[in-house]
């Protein structure tokens, strides 16, 4: 059973951010869903102080072991969060955990505090991977933004603050620290990696948006790297996911620092490769067969 | 009726070529018989992503056919080699087990759930979208309903499934009439060209347009519809992750403004919910 910051957990399995949408789940697979709940905690999508529609399409581009995203955070805004959303991800049979974004110090806090002031919310992921419009710096790619923003919610709420960091930075060791020293309590990496596609008709960009995150196998090997990086240097636990699509791969990321591991691109593949990969890991079916050992570079 | 949550192995029964296509078999022992419109999502359990690489991502494939099979139902879908997913998926091999979830999404409305006055349809398929029209023609005949049946295709390269999905005893069924651009069968131009024909007929308000096909051609089929003021749904495709609402990845422009997720939203939009059918 493992705790994170004082939540007990079912098993080390959970979801990234954005990857599931757990009420369109149920509307699709009716209430087994709820029966064999793929992940110990769910995280919502992020939500934002106002409604946005997203980005047009084209949104998605199947790569090499992976695909690109520019989805551009479609919500209903703070308010159709709470008066829509929450009640239903209430329902769900583990602690939910909401991810949230803004472009301001101020309004960050305004939508932080009122969805941290829910019962139902358990933890508050802080998704840095924007602009602050006022410095018009990413805040997630610098340690001095990302201790400020800490520095402004820690007091607000006494929940779980994870801060999700970009793999989109030299450093993301640094801005680790800065979220521990701001005050966060865990950290959860890696978010998508910047990435582009061309469309080979068209020889335009695939993307609507130019431009995406890369997601999916292709990004492991990185993602395991930033996270043997930032648990070197922090205390707070770490949750780690990029790519992550078996046990096998789980235990890797477990081996590498963190507390919890996140699937998620391998969600759009298998509906239920949370309760997979969780039944793999606790049963040991992840174990890498030996004669792999010596085919490993052949 | 809601999917089996979840991915589950189906056994492929059958494949052949029909002309440019192929025609493959999966025996679903769990899922509930599907709704014509609806669709899957299929990856092939062996060379699928395995290993990195392509294909990756399951690939949404709308049902053609399904019937009763003595150990579940029998599902039958119609694919073209345009990509790593579909070339893989022509290559099935009878007795291999193909990842499926679903049936997903919804399906096709009646003519009189669309429009009270409604007499009858009018079915419009191009190129690989002529699958839903297939399971969709069987329900509508079956239930007595009048219908015509227009199909189109480019060449006979890019064609194929009459035989299997719209004959009986070797012929084509009366109902349907052709349309290729190479003129290698039928009416030699656009399917749409048949559409405007019949559209200009007496008895046109009366009908309910169900079309599926490229996205010029449902674009086509959605303003000669919106011009003639007769109620159509169109099947769409969108570029598709998870079909089960995850993704994001599919969003179609709404007409009143933002966007819409067409596996769970559609695949079956109405004619005046969409915007215009984007299309290169």
């Amino acid at each position: 059973m493992p705790d994170f910051c004082g939540i007990e957990l079912a098993h080390p399995v959970i979801n990234a951010s954005g990857t599931y949408d757990a009420i369109a789940a149920r509307k699709v697979f009716g209430d087994a869903l709820l029966e064999d709940f793929p992940f110990s905690a769910f995280v919502s999508k992020t939500i934002t102080p106002e409604p946005r529609a997203g980005n047009a399409p084209q949104r998605i581009w199947e790569t090499p072991a992976g695909m690109i995203n520019s989805i551009g955070l479609p919500n209903k805004g703070l308010e159709g969060f709470l008066a829509e959303d929450l009640p239903q991800l209430a329902e769900l049979p583990v602690p939910l955990i909401v991810s949230v974004m803004a472009t301001n110090r101020e309004e960050f806090a305004r939508l932080m505090e009122a969805v941290a002031a829910r019962n139902e919310v358990a933890g508050i992921e802080l998704n840095v991977s924007c602009p602050n419009v006022h410095s018009g710096l990413i805040v997630g790619e610098q340690p001095t933004e990302t201790e400020a923003l800490l520095e402004a919610l820690r007091p607000l709420t006494a929940k779980p603050l994870i801060v999700k960091l970009t793999p989109n930075v030299a450093d993301p060791g640094a801005v680790a620290v800065a979220a521990e020293q701001g005050g966060a309590d865990a950290v959860s990496l890696i978010n998508t990696l910047k990435a582009s596609a061309i469309d080979p008709v068209t020889r335009e960009p695939a993307l609507a948006a130019g431009h995406g995150g890369l997601s999916g196998p292709a990004v492991r090997p990185i993602a395991l790297q930033q996270l043997r990086a930032v648990t070197a240097i922090t205390e707070i636990p770490a949750i780690g996911m990029g790519g992550i699509s078996s046990g096998a791969d789980a235990a890797e990321f477990l081996a590498a620092g963190a507390t919890l591991v996140a699937v998620g691109t391998e969600n759009f593949r298998d509906p239920r490769a949370g309760s997979r990969i969780a039944n793999e890991l606790e049963t040991g079916m992840y174990e890498t067969p030996s004669r792999l050992k010596t085919l490993d570079l052949q | 009726m809601t999917a089996p949550f979840g991915r589950r192995p189906c056994e492929v029964v059958a494949n052949k070529a029909s002309g440019g296509y192929r025609i493959f078999s999966l025996l679903d022992r769990e899922g509930p018989p599907p709704e014509p419109g609806q669709f899957y999502m299929l990856a092939s359990e062996r060379s699928w992503g395995e290993g990195g690489g392509r294909p990756f991502l399951p690939r949404a494939i709308s049902v053609a056919e399904t019937a009763p099979a003595k150990q579940g139902v029998r599902l039958d879908f119609l694919v073209e080699g345009v990509g790593p997913g579909t070339d893989r998926l022509c290559e099935l091999g009878a007795g291999e087990r193909v990842w499926v979830t679903g049936p997903l999404g919804n399906s096709f409305s009646t003519p009189k759930q669309v429009n009270p006055e409604a007499a009858g349809a009018i079915l419009v398929g191009g190129g690989i979208g002529i699958a839903p029209m297939a399971i969709w023609r069987r329900h509508l005949v079956e239930r007595g309903i009048p219908l015509r049946v227009l199909l189109g295709f480019r060449n006979q390269q890019h064609s194929g499934g009459l035989e299997e999905l719209f004959c009986a005893g070797g012929t084509l069924c009366p109902d349907i009439r052709l349309a290729s651009e190479d003129g290698h069968a039928g009416h030699q131009g656009y399917v749409t060209d048949l559409l405007v024909a019949m559209l200009a007929g007496d008895d046109a308000a009366t009908a309910v347009v169900y079309s599926c096909g490229p996205p010029a051609m449902l674009e086509a089929v959605r303003a000669l519809c919106a011009e003639h003021g007769v109620a159509c749904e169109l099947a769409m495709e969108s570029p598709m992750a998870c079909g089960f609402g995850a993704c994001f990845g599919c969003a179609v422009p709404k007409r009143d403004g933002g966007y819409m997720r067409l596996c769970v939203d559609g695949p079956v939009l109405r004619g005046d919910a969409v915007a215009e059918v984007a299309h290169a």
